[in-house]
């Protein structure tokens, strides 16, 4: 256990390690950062300088090492377009895509697992021909779609719901959120049902294949055999069962969650991270480019870490050859 | 001819009535697009022929319709079924584009990665590895964001269109090369390779002309599921506002156009690309989940 805890942490970080360097590698290769940060009047010598006292004209390796160590402090520099710290701009973000994505992410499990099972269960009635063909399409229509649909029927035609912003928040020590007020609740519920749509698909389809799959064991047909009920066959037997690949794959998909919010803020001009980022993309903003790439590389570390070792402590089947694989 | 009609394949897609029905929409769509100089009723490239007194029309059946425009004009009264024909034509050939280019990235380091084996296939795979634990979403809006940052802001709009599927191509290759790298484990120990090695023949030919076609068949369920990807990543990208400009608008660009309208009540600009996006990706994936089904020997 220790020897595979410490493996996968070492994986890690080198995983992170590569991340950084993509990233720093963005501040060298792509546009001079002493041309962002000064205006036209600037004279070559100032320029130099400036580029001196950055340390730009230091070699690779030790602009590389000191960028690692500025990172691990959490200083990312200044953005270009806004001249304030990136950290700032990003923690002040960060609540609003958190609380996004938590929402969704219990929405999707919510109501995909129960869909799952009654697919799973009666997969030749009615009910579970319309769920999968809503799963399809599911997976089909691009969020963004999702979203404006969601906008014009129930913003523009019904006119009950917002189609931006966060409504009223409530400042919690630094941390604001929209839980508390009723406009902040009522503005997030399209955006969560927007991003959970997608994700609520792909569970309700892995818990279908994996009721399936259970189903047929000879476990399952031992219980019957016992004479027991239905419902204690069905849930204690087999959903327990299935709920080992659910959870590792809704661990999995938070961090895709994350990253998808990037698509949903847009449409809803939701004030969070992934809006940052994209503004950032379009302006070519690189250091908070960089910064959001290294804290979603580690959000994505973080959850792969977890999951993996948790998935070695509920599952004793994988202990013994799981060494080799990587 | 007479081959083909009496392979299993064809037999199979017969007898699924909704992959015909999807394979027909699909093929109906893809002409239609690449036909669209030829059927559009307008050329909305064409900036001569608009004329802002046509913007904002409704579609036909409206009060306001005009049957010049059947489904209506956006804001700078451009004929939108034209539009839509024109910009089908961009989201598919980005999609093409971008799936052979991952294509040919993912199977070429899939076969070297497995037929080399050691290092270079431990490099390769750990990449893999890596890129695969970011959604391919994340991974082509930083490429996209890299290669805007590199081109000169000048000919950013005139190069949109490679800059978009070099960043879909590359966001898309770990899959095909996983498989292949699979393929091509099995296949390089068996004795048709070991017999072409034998007689000498280069490492290279080995793997294009005797491995690869036996490791094609999940790469063509790969490329046509991969196709319904690329087109919704396009249409994203697009619609994010960092993709195809408006100038020469793809489907994902006119919906972006369409959605600032959307709040004055001018529904179609966004609804009829919309639709035909989501028609043609569905019908596509389609396609794809049939044709796993159909090339794998486990559920005959």
């Amino acid at each position: 256990m220790i020897a595979f805890t410490l493996r996968r942490l070492v994986q890690s970080l080198v995983v992170i390690l590569f991340v950084a360097l993509i990233a720093f590698s963005m501040f060298r290769f792509v546009g001079d950062p002493v041309h962002q940060m000064v205006g036209i009047e600037t004279t070559l010598e100032e320029r130099e300088a400036l580029r001196e006292r950055l340390g730009l004209n230091d070699p690779f390796h030790v602009q590389f090492a000191r960028y690692i160590a500025n990172a691990a402090r959490l200083d990312f520099g200044v953005s270009y377009q806004h001249k304030k710290p990136v950290t700032e701009m990003i923690g002040a973000r960060f609540p609003a895509t958190f609380e996004l994505a938590m929402v969704s992410a219990l929405l999707a499990l919510a109501v995909g697992v129960p869909m799952g099972v009654f697919t799973g269960l009666y997969r030749d009635s009615l009910l579970s021909k319309v769920f999968m063909a809503v799963s399809l399409a599911g997976i089909s229509l691009p969020t963004f779609l999702i979203g404006i649909l969601l906008i014009f029927i129930f913003s523009v035609t019904l006119g009950v719901m917002p189609s931006f912003g966060r409504g009223e928040t409530v400042d919690l020590g630094g941390w604001t959120t929209g839980l508390l007020t009723g406009s902040g609740l009522q503005a997030l519920v399209m955006p969560a049902v927007t991003l959970g749509l997608f994700q609520m698909t792909l569970i309700m389809r892995l818990v279908r294949s994996e009721m399936l799959e259970v189903l047929r064991t000879d476990y399952i047909k031992f219980a019957r055999a016992r004479g027991l009920s239905n419902r204690a066959v069905h849930f204690g037997h087999a959903l327990k069962n299935t709920l080992v690949p659910v959870i590792t794959i809704t661990g999995l998909q938070l961090g895709g969650i994350i990253a998808f919010a990037i698509i949903t803020e847009t449409v809803f001009q939701w004030p969070g991270m992934g809006l940052l980022f994209l503004q950032s993309i379009q302006t070519v903003d690189i250091p908070i480019m960089a910064a959001y790439l290294m804290l979603i590389a580690f959000l994505f570390v973080a959850i792969n870490l977890a999951v993996d070792l948790l998935y070695y402590v509920v599952d004793p089947r994988l202990r013994l050859d799981r060494g080799a694989a990587w | 001819m007479r081959a083909w009609r009496d392979s299993d394949l064809w037999y199979s897609f017969t007898r699924s009535r909704i992959t015909v029905a999807a394979a027909s929409i699909a093929g109906v769509m893809i002409l239609a697009a690449f036909l669209a100089p030829l059927i559009a009723p307008h050329n909305p490239f064409d900036l001569a022929s608009l004329d802002l007194l046509d913007a904002h029309i409704p579609p036909v059946w409206s009060e306001d319709g005009e049957t010049r425009f059947l489904i209506g004009t956006d804001d700078q009264g451009r004929d939108l079924l034209s539009a839509i024909l024109y910009g089908a034509r961009i989201s598919i050939g980005v999609g093409i584009a971008s799936v052979l280019l991952s294509l040919v990235l993912g199977v070429g380091l899939g076969l070297v990665s497995g037929y080399a084996g050691g290092r270079i296939d431990a490099f390769i795979m750990r990449v893999a590895d890596i890129q695969l634990s970011f959604p391919a979403i994340l991974i082509a809006l930083l490429v996209n964001g890299v290669l805007r940052g590199i081109l000169p802001s000048e000919r950013q709009d005139e190069l949109a269109i490679y800059v978009l599927v070099l960043s879909i191509g590359i966001s898309g290759w770990v899959q095909y090369a996983r498989t292949v790298r699979g393929s091509t484990l099995v296949e390089k120990n068996k004795e048709y390779v070991q017999a072409a090695r034998l007689i000498g023949i280069s490492p290279a030919s080995i793997m294009l002309r005797h491995i690869l076609p036996n490791a094609m068949g999940p790469v063509l369920v790969i490329a046509t599921i991969h196709l319904a990807v690329a087109v919704i990543t396009e249409a994203t990208l697009s619609f994010l506002g960092i993709g195809v400009p408006p100038t020469e608008p793809s489907l994902g660009t006119l919906i972006r156009i369409g959605n600032d309208f959307l709040f004055s009540g001018e529904w179609w600009v966004t609804i009829f690309p919309g639709v035909t996006l989501a028609v043609l990706v569905l019908s596509v994936n389609l396609l794809g989940d049939w044709l796993r089904d159909a090339l794998n020997p486990k559920l005959r």
